[in-house]
């Protein structure tokens, strides 16, 4: 029982600073009505950064994770730029940057795949020192309160008047267009704001778990979509823009308790890829169907009767 | 704008199809620049006077990815060149760990017309197999040739492959279990379920354990992201975990160190690497001695003494293997083998 309690310990802790990545691609998926497949390289820029500037520059761990984040800011500006003003579309200017990234991620890390940083300090090992907690407990604490601080501030962007361009772009572009708002900066700032976010969540990872690696990302968008409807099967309820932001981070941690439990279970972890490409298309493709079944039968023969 | 999406996406299969189907022309630019960005290092005639030829032979390297364990080889063997007098131009390329690259590289050195091609691990080793049938290819750090399809057999290759392997001594690794804690029942086994080397020393692991009457579960990897849940979905269910020479794995040690530490689960290791980076202990292979080993074969070859095809794939002796303790991983989980170290 030990064991288990461990697991899901370590599974929400994980969750957590997985969460601030599902925010971000929560930003572009359902607010911007963009897949933005940047993720999965951006995720391991914030790793490779902060991995590589810690360990080859000696640099202090906060200081890092800024840069980080400023460093998938560039990726997200990257994708928007080729999205917006060079008109690729979306998915594969997402590719492309993923694409990119690989080689700027190796060249950043100094052409190695992979920096240990077991003796290495960091924002964890110095909470560690100083509350002599386990690990898992303070990447919790940790992500908690970041977790808060990037959906209080978040709460407050989408309220300012940029903030309110963005959410309209994604729901009407044409219509955002039509009042002379330009859409494509709005697009280029949500992209870059939400790979900020994941560039602070791969920074957070690599800390965590002591290593950056160029193959961080792979799956992160899976991973990111996955707990995002998950979070909408849950607490679907929640209408507000805060509530939908919390249930972001609720099911990027229900998500990763899923993959504990399956894996304790002792599921073969390879079939993990399959069971979350699964989850992602029924909660994306039930709603459609459920929609068309209601649109069919709304007719009747012969009329009302 | 929906069939846009669709559209992008259709080009982007097409591409990635594309790409994966002439990687050899696409990004080929990338491993160019050590051609003519840095002077060829020739290496300096050392002091004995084994052999009496001037001429300066051209020796390809793949190396599969930079990693500690695979530098060192790389090292031996041009160690042991420089200790036979061998004169070599070297032209040394690294894939950073992607077979499309393995695959690019191999055709330079080919194209190049090396006189003898040394590939480091199992992916580089097919790339370069895969590509010349008649340039003598040296392999190291390979842990089954004739598995991995290098060679006809590992006692007559009968081919132009030849070399050494990194065949852990994973019995002697296993063994270390009851020597660590004399009351284990169960191992777990953690390794990357797409790395054959890890496979087959697992397969090897099974009937170690077999024999020493132990229980064993897997514990397998899929991706880098997992390694932290699978850890900890092993806490409580297994006595020791051991991982044999995965890429992976060693990759993450600091992750798997940090969460067996915690909680008091000793980690055997495959080899050295792994072992600095938190592993409990090994009994290993040192990398630097199989590089050089596969050096000697290379300088055989180079000088006309013998064939790759006549030369049998070579083991690291029993002497060769050495034990391996981390202390501060010894101190962490609170044990004593002091027993163990002499």
């Amino acid at each position: 029982m030990n064991g288990l309690l461990l697991s899901v310990q370590g599974a929400i802790s994980q969750g957590v600073l997985w969460g601030i990545l599902v925010l971000g691609v929560y930003i572009t998926f359902r607010i911007l009505d963009v897949a933005d497949l940047t993720v999965d390289g951006s995720f391991a820029t914030g790793a490779c950064v902060c991995g590589a500037l810690i360990v080859n520059g000696g640099w202090n761990p906060v200081l890092a994770t800024l840069v980080a984040v400023l460093a998938g800011a560039l990726a997200g500006a990257l994708t928007g730029v080729l999205h917006a003003i060079f008109e690729i579309p979306a998915i594969l200017a997402g590719i492309l940057s993923q694409l990119a990234l690989y080689s700027i991620n190796l060249r950043i890390m100094g052409s190695k795949p992979n920096i240990p940083m077991p003796n290495s300090e960091s924002i964890f090992t110095w909470l560690v020192k100083i509350t002599g907690w386990k690990q898992s407990m303070v990447s919790l604490l940790v992500g908690v309160v970041i977790a808060v601080i990037v959906i209080l501030i978040l709460y407050w962007f989408f309220g300012t008047e940029i903030g309110a361009t963005l959410r309209a772009t994604g729901n009407n572009e044409d219509m955002v267009r039509a009042l002379g708002v330009s859409t494509k900066q709005a697009k280029i700032l949500g992209l870059t704001i939400s790979n900020a976010l994941v560039g602070l969540s791969g920074a957070l990872v690599c800390q965590s778990q002591k290593y950056a690696d160029v193959s961080a990302g792979i799956g992160a968008i899976v991973i990111g979509l996955a707990a995002i409807v998950i979070g909408e099967i849950l607490l679907g309820m929640l209408r507000s823009f805060g509530g939908k932001l919390i249930s972001v981070i609720i099911g990027s941690v229900v998500y990763f308790i899923i993959r504990a439990l399956v894996l304790r279970m002792g599921m073969n972890a390879n079939d993990m890829k399959l069971i979350s490409a699964v989850i992602v298309i029924l909660a994306l493709s039930v709603p459609v169907l459920w929609e068309k079944w209601k649109i069919r039968h709304a007719y009747s023969e012969g009329g009302i009767r | 704008m929906k069939i846009n999406k669709y559209l992008a996406f259709a080009l982007t299969m097409a591409m990635t199809a594309g790409m994966a189907a002439c990687g050899s022309n696409a990004a080929s630019g990338s491993n160019s620049e050590s051609d003519e960005g840095k002077p060829a290092s020739v290496s300096k005639s050392s002091e004995s006077e084994l052999s009496g030829s001037d001429k300066v032979y051209k020796i390809g390297v793949l190396q599969y990815m930079p990693h500690d364990a695979l530098d060192a080889a790389n090292e031996g063997f041009f160690r042991a060149l420089d200790d036979l007098g061998i004169k070599y131009d070297k032209d040394d390329q690294n894939a950073g760990g992607e077979q499309s690259a393995c695959q690019t590289i191999a055709e330079t050195l080919v194209n190049d017309g090396k006189d003898l091609i040394f590939a480091i691990a199992t992916p580089a080793a097919q790339a370069v197999a895969g590509v010349t049938s008649d340039i003598p290819v040296v392999v190291t750090a390979v842990t089954d040739p004739a598995d991995a399809g290098l060679v006809a057999s590992n006692d007559a290759p009968g081919g132009n492959v030849t070399g050494t392997s990194d065949l852990t001594p994973v019995a002697e690794q296993i063994a270390l279990v009851k020597k660590i804690n004399p009351d284990a029942k169960k191992v777990g086994f953690l390794y990357c379920s797409a790395e054959a080397n890890s496979e087959f020393q697992i397969g090897l692991a099974k009937e170690a354990c077999k024999k020493e009457g132990l229980e064993y579960d897997d514990y397998s990897i899929s991706n880098t992201n997992e390694i932290q849940t699978v850890v900890e979905s092993a806490v409580g269910k297994v006595d020791v975990l051991y991982s044999p020479t995965d890429n992976m794995v060693a990759n993450a040690m600091s992750t798997v160190s940090m969460v067996a530490n915690e909680n008091k689960i000793p980690v055997i290791v495959g080899e050295q690497g792994m072992c600095d980076n938190g592993g409990l202990i090994t009994y290993g292979i040192n990398y630097s001695e199989l590089g050089y080993k596969a050096g000697q074969m290379a300088a055989k070859i180079l000088t006309g003494e013998s064939k790759p095809a006549d030369m049998p794939i070579e083991y690291l002796s029993e002497e060769q293997c050495k034990l391996q303790i981390n202390e501060e991983t010894e101190a962490a989980l609170g044990l004593d083998l002091s027993a163990l170290k002499n």
